[in-house]
């Protein structure tokens, strides 16, 4: 009955691929020992032996500076030895497969798999090609999940809300080509929390996020209302403009999240971004500098929550 | 068998670590039991220094065997590390592991100036060069049996004796 590649028969996570389908318990496991982790990342010395003599292998076929450096980091404070290949810039373009790629990595005893890609896929494709033993983490494939940013976003939520079962969340933005949405859809509807809004221009929609159970705004002002979590998504510009939205300055005045839109939240809404922020288009720099936001320990947090899931996988 | 009372130990636990009571000495008990005993000891004792509480678990030898135990608490070390004479607290000492994962764990927060070692009942089975400084009684057991430390509803402690079933964690 194995349809979830990342989970094995014993019920342990062997990938993470995607937050679709993780059972309540695993979310709970990485968000309760990543709170560990946070205690080891304050520290003078932010390192721990758990991974000593494991390799690790960021494999960024699609890049991305920071992804690629919180995982890095994660990597290294666990004390294991982490390998950066910009693969774009390498193999692939002398013409070799990615499945070849990673056989020639495997070659080289990697225990484990970083993966960020623009297809689709592509981390399920190497999960299901590599050896037992040897584990794959999805860090952002096409449109489809970037579920280790869902989970930092879920920790985070935690930290400043305590509970999920009283929480209106909204998700605003580029639902259309956002993997962050979707894996955030999925992890907060599992975690309990009952009411999770989209709020989106028309020609940002995927009806497929409709089917989720998500209740659909286009206006701002009825969206936010009685709002306590805001996930603001970045606005893929360099995709975007012309195609789907006339100009970045109409998307601010309708979408851009301002002090006075914020104003219509929960008093004590908490605004959330995954970064990297176009202020001035998705956020004002008010509200992304303001006191409701909680930008900065996303980054932190990031960190012990992508420990917390190298730990989990390399233990199984 | 018949198990020694757990509140009676601790009672002489604390006698025989009392003498050495300093405004320099600190407490760090491990979880879970030694974090129970810690905190009666760090108020009976009247220890000025705040408690510290550690979970060595990111520590262990045994992660590639077992992976990472089934829950994780935070380790917390809430005085200066350098130059302290810390006193680590632990329910049973047996094979000796988690106190060098324990210890290595310190050494990650600073260069403490001492370490010395208290648990309730020594059983025996070290594994390692791990020697002890107070202690409640010694219990010879077998192998396939787990002793573990509990606590009531009420605070109290007590001991019980269990057959030993995949066990991982000492």
């Amino acid at each position: 009955m194995n349809n979830n590649p990342q989970i094995n028969r014993d019920g342990e996570l062997q990938h993470l691929l995607t937050t679709e389908g993780l059972p309540i318990s695993v979310l709970l496991k990485i968000l309760d020992t990543a709170e560990s982790f946070v205690g080891v990342t304050e520290r003078d010395i932010k390192k721990v032996p758990l991974l000593r003599g494991k390799s690790i292998f960021n494999l960024f076929f699609e890049p991305s500076t920071r992804t690629r450096t919180t995982f890095e980091i994660a990597a290294k404070r666990l004390s294991a030895d982490v390998v950066n290949l910009d693969v774009a810039a390498s193999s692939q373009s002398k013409g070799e497969t990615m499945l070849d790629t990673v056989n020639n990595l495997s070659a080289m005893h990697a225990d484990m798999f970083i993966v960020r890609h623009s297809q689709s896929g592509a981390a399920h494709l190497i999960a299901r090609h590599v050896k037992p033993g040897i584990h794959v983490i999805n860090a952002g494939d096409g449109r489809h999940a970037h579920p280790t940013q869902a989970l930092l976003d879920m920790f985070t939520i935690r930290r400043y809300k305590k509970d999920f079962h009283s929480l209106r969340v909204a998700i605003i933005g580029d639902i259309l080509h956002s993997r962050v949405a979707r894996s955030q859809i999925h992890a907060l509807t599992t975690l309990g929390v009952p009411e999770v809004r989209v709020i989106t221009p028309k020609t940002l929609l995927s009806n497929k996020v409709e089917r989720l159970g998500v209740q659909v705004y286009h206006d701002m002002a009825q969206g936010l209302k009685d709002v306590d979590v805001l996930l603001m998504l970045r606005l893929q510009n360099e995709r975007m403009l012309g195609a789907r939205l006339p100009s970045a300055e109409e998307y601010f005045k309708y979408y851009g999240l301002t002090q006075e839109k914020l104003a219509l939240a929960s008093q004590d809404a908490i605004v959330l971004h995954p970064g990297p922020m176009n202020r001035g288009v998705e956020i004002d720099s008010a509200v992304a500098d303001g006191k409701q936001s909680v930008i900065l320990s996303q980054v932190t947090f990031g960190i012990a929550v992508r420990m917390a899931v190298m730990t989990i996988l390399m233990g199984n | 068998m018949q198990l020694p009372n757990a509140e009676q130990l601790l009672v002489e636990l604390t006698e025989k670590m009392r003498p050495d009571v300093a405004t320099n000495i600190a407490l760090v008990g491990i979880y879970t039991g030694g974090v129970w005993l810690a905190e009666r000891l760090h108020q009976d004792l009247g220890i000025t220094l705040p408690l510290g509480v550690l979970d060595s678990s990111f520590y262990r030898d045994d992660f590639d065997q077992i992976g990472l135990h089934s829950q994780v608490r935070s380790s917390n070390i809430p005085f200066k590390v350098d130059g302290s004479h810390i006193i680590l607290i632990d329910d049973v000492l047996f094979t000796g592991r988690t106190i060098r994962a324990a210890t290595n764990e310190l050494f990650d927060h600073g260069r403490p100036a001492s370490i010395r070692l208290a648990a309730l009942i020594d059983r025996g089975g070290r594994e390692l060069p791990i020697a002890i400084n107070y202690v409640g009684t010694t219990i010879v057991l077998s192998e396939d049996k787990m002793l573990a430390l509990e606590r009531n509803k009420n605070g109290k402690l007590n001991l019980s004796l269990y057959d030993r079933v995949n066990r991982n964690s000492e």
